[in-house]
């Protein structure tokens, strides 16, 4: 079945190696390479806010097939401290950082599907993008 | 991995090899600042063609480090910007405005070149 690849976020190089296993699992699953490319930016963004609010978590990639589609899911997650407000955050173009990352909105606006569960001993987020079956 | 600078006449060129972590990036921003004033270089091209991924990190960085080049007197231009990161960049909401962009390392030499002789002629 779909193989899974685990990636612990505890340093910056962590953010490029899950980015980078990101784009491997997108190519793999047709993603065209400017798809590849976003799917990889998001994980970088994702990947970051757990450096800056927790220090450490993991990313897990895997590939997803239904039916009529394929796609990636991404979960990112983490023991830290929780989102506070997360309807606030969501919106696009809020940031906690001033402005340092996309926010959760603009990572949100990346992909198909976006899932966040916070709570004060940990948050989980959770992506899907799909391919489009041309 | 630390990012080479090339100093070449008033010109710095900094061509990046490899994907950067966000602490390799921080580096560049400080030593070109550094450079530009130990080289009086008049010029900066930061070539990023090996850039697989420009986040909202890689972007913020390359636009402060323009920044602050110019303010130590010297003008920065971006080259190298690959077809699939533009596209990734315009869907992230990602800008570099105010910053020089070049389609590669030739462009951006005649850009600085022109650059600077529009500041001769000002000065004169």
């Amino acid at each position: 079945m779909a193989e899974t690849t685990l990636v612990v976020i505890a340093s910056d190089v962590d953010v490029v190696t899950a980015r980078q296993a990101g784009r491997e699992l997108a190519a793999q699953v047709g993603f065209s390479p400017g798809d590849q490319t976003v799917i990889a930016a998001a994980i970088s963004e994702i990947a970051r806010n757990i450096l800056m609010y927790a220090r450490r978590g993991e990313v897990e990639l895997r590939i997803a097939v239904e039916a009529d589609r394929s796609g990636v899911i991404i979960v990112a997650s983490d023991q830290g401290p929780g989102i506070p407000d997360i309807e606030h955050y969501m919106q696009d173009g809020v940031s906690t950082s001033g402005g340092l990352g996309l926010g959760l909105g603009g990572s949100k606006r990346l992909v198909d599907d976006f899932h966040v569960d916070t709570s004060a001993s940990g948050t989980k987020i959770t992506m899907k993008k799909w391919r489009r079956r041309v | 991995m630390e990012v080479p600078i090339l100093k070449q006449g008033d010109y710095l060129i900094a061509s990046i090899q490899s994907a950067l972590t966000d602490a390799d990036l921080t580096l560049l921003r400080i030593s070109l600042g550094e450079r530009v004033g130990r080289f009086r270089s008049k010029g900066v091209i930061v070539d990023v063609t090996a850039l697989d991924v420009m986040d909202s990190f890689a972007v913020r960085t390359l636009r402060d480090l323009a920044h602050t080049t110019w303010l130590r007197g010297a003008e920065t231009v971006i080259v190298g910007i690959q077809p699939d990161v533009a596209f990734a960049m315009v869907q992230l909401g990602l800008t570099l405005k105010g910053v020089a962009t070049a389609l590669d390392l030739e462009e951006g030499l005649d850009f600085l070149d022109r650059q600077l002789k529009g500041r001769v002629g000002r000065r004169g």
